[in-house]
């Protein structure tokens, strides 16, 4: 039998989905943080929240189990840690890509900024124009802000740079 | 590392946290326009989730479960500033007491942030990202209506002038500033209100509204030692009335 390595693991991992964004995995995503093998049949992940009251944590936590458990790995821990804080910019090149495709514009790269002014003329996923203003840093779920696109009149959602 | 002054400290903004997290809540389904409905939801959604994080620091640290403690304390145990407790009030209020208290939150978890206590530290490196969408919100929609009418600005400077002296509640001194300082686990709550006071005036300056002078205005003390309104105890019977019929419940 192969040895069991990291890699494979996060392979694994990559049929795991974002609940609220299906196109996108948890991997491209940022949130798995460490993947460490313990044994042929152990295995510890460390996952980060997006936002600390993200409520799909749990869930998204229960279908890494499961899609270990799935691949016959009998103990499967996760472990839910701060030690290195999501970011905006752990999101992927293909996570990116995978946003825009949903219709949701891709947070701004060079996150911890201070000055979050930028939030304005966020290029519309719809059309392309950068000729929009924020209507609200608040949106259906934590890590969405409300966008307006004066060019091609539609509302649209920012996955927020953190 | 004094766990005792750790503790308190965890305490009393985990508290804050929760009950206006609660509080913002109470917006939701009523806001005065959807954005706003939302916008006061997520705060509580964060903010609930923040104390959730703080709780579970403290039950690391031998305290009890994080349900546990947020649903079935008394009003005199709980440790946050009577500010956070006073009812939603008209939509003036609420927009006030949200863009003084998160000025007061961001700059606090900003100081945490570079805490000897690490995995406080790492916790809110986090939070203050966060947080920084909540003063943004609070700045923003400040500056429009404190520019507006002149009805919007005389209620928003009555709502200021009302709620400055239980904002300044939200730095009452604790017992152990001296311990956190020495320790290296917080710079206290003076360092703190002075950031603060410098980081409201600069948006209060560029809108029509009047800061009065702070050192003529008595802070209401009390709340961090469990000295509370009687607007505490409705809520907390409100906000743990299905966890404490039946505990075990999964929701």
């Amino acid at each position: 039998m192969p040895v069991l390595t990291e890699a494979t693991v996060r392979e694994w991992l990559e049929e795991v989905k974002d609940p609220e964004i299906p196109v996108l995995s948890l991997n491209d995503l940022g949130v798995i943080t460490g993947i460490e093998v313990l044994g042929h049949s152990h295995v510890q992940v460390q996952m980060t929240p997006t936002f600390v009251g993200c409520p799909a944590m749990d869930y998204m936590k229960m279908e890494v189990e499961q899609a270990l458990q799935k691949r016959g790995i009998q103990q499967a821990e996760v472990t839910i840690s701060f030690e290195t804080p999501w970011s905006s910019d752990l999101i992927s090149e293909r996570g990116r890509a995978a946003l825009k495709q949903f219709g949701l514009a891709p947070p701004p790269k060079q996150a911890l900024i201070e000055d979050l002014d930028f939030l304005e003329h966020v290029e519309c996923p719809n059309c392309g124009s950068t000729e929009t203003q924020m209507k609200s840093p608040f949106g259906p779920t934590l890590c969405r802000s409300i966008h307006y696109c004066s060019h091609c009149k539609e509302t649209f959602e920012q996955f927020k740079p953190l | 590392m004094n766990t005792d002054a750790l503790k308190e400290l965890l305490y009393k903004i985990a508290d804050d946290q929760l009950i206006l997290g609660h509080r913002n809540s109470e917006w939701t389904g009523v806001g005065p326009l959807l954005e706003e409905d939302i916008a006061f939801s997520s705060m509580a959604q964060d903010k609930v989730g923040q104390s959730y994080q703080l709780y579970q620091m403290l039950h690391q640290m031998g305290e009890q479960e994080p349900d546990t403690v947020a649903f079935m304390r008394n009003a005199n145990q709980f440790h946050n500033s009577q500010f956070v407790e006073l009812p939603v009030g008209e939509y003036d209020f609420s927009l006030i007491r949200h863009f003084l208290f998160d000025h007061a939150e961001l700059i606090r978890f900003s100081m945490l942030s570079q805490s000897s206590y690490e995995p406080l530290a790492q916790l809110a490196r986090k939070i203050k990202g966060e947080l920084k969408y909540h003063v943004m919100h609070a700045n923003s929609i400040i500056k429009q209506l404190g520019n507006a009418t002149e009805e919007s600005i005389s209620r928003l400077q009555k709502s200021l002038e009302g709620a400055l002296p239980y904002a300044l509640g939200l730095f009452e001194p604790s017992p152990f500033e001296e311990a956190l300082k020495e320790g290296g686990i917080f710079e206290g709550e003076t360092a703190l209100q002075a950031k603060w006071e410098e980081s409201i005036r600069k948006i209060v300056e560029q809108t029509a509204l009047q800061l009065p002078d702070l050192k003529t205005l008595t802070p209401v003390y009390g709340g961090r030692s469990g000295v509370h309104t009687e607007h505490l105890q409705p809520l907390l019977d409100e906000m743990a009335e299905v966890f404490r019929v039946d505990p075990t419940a999964e929701w």
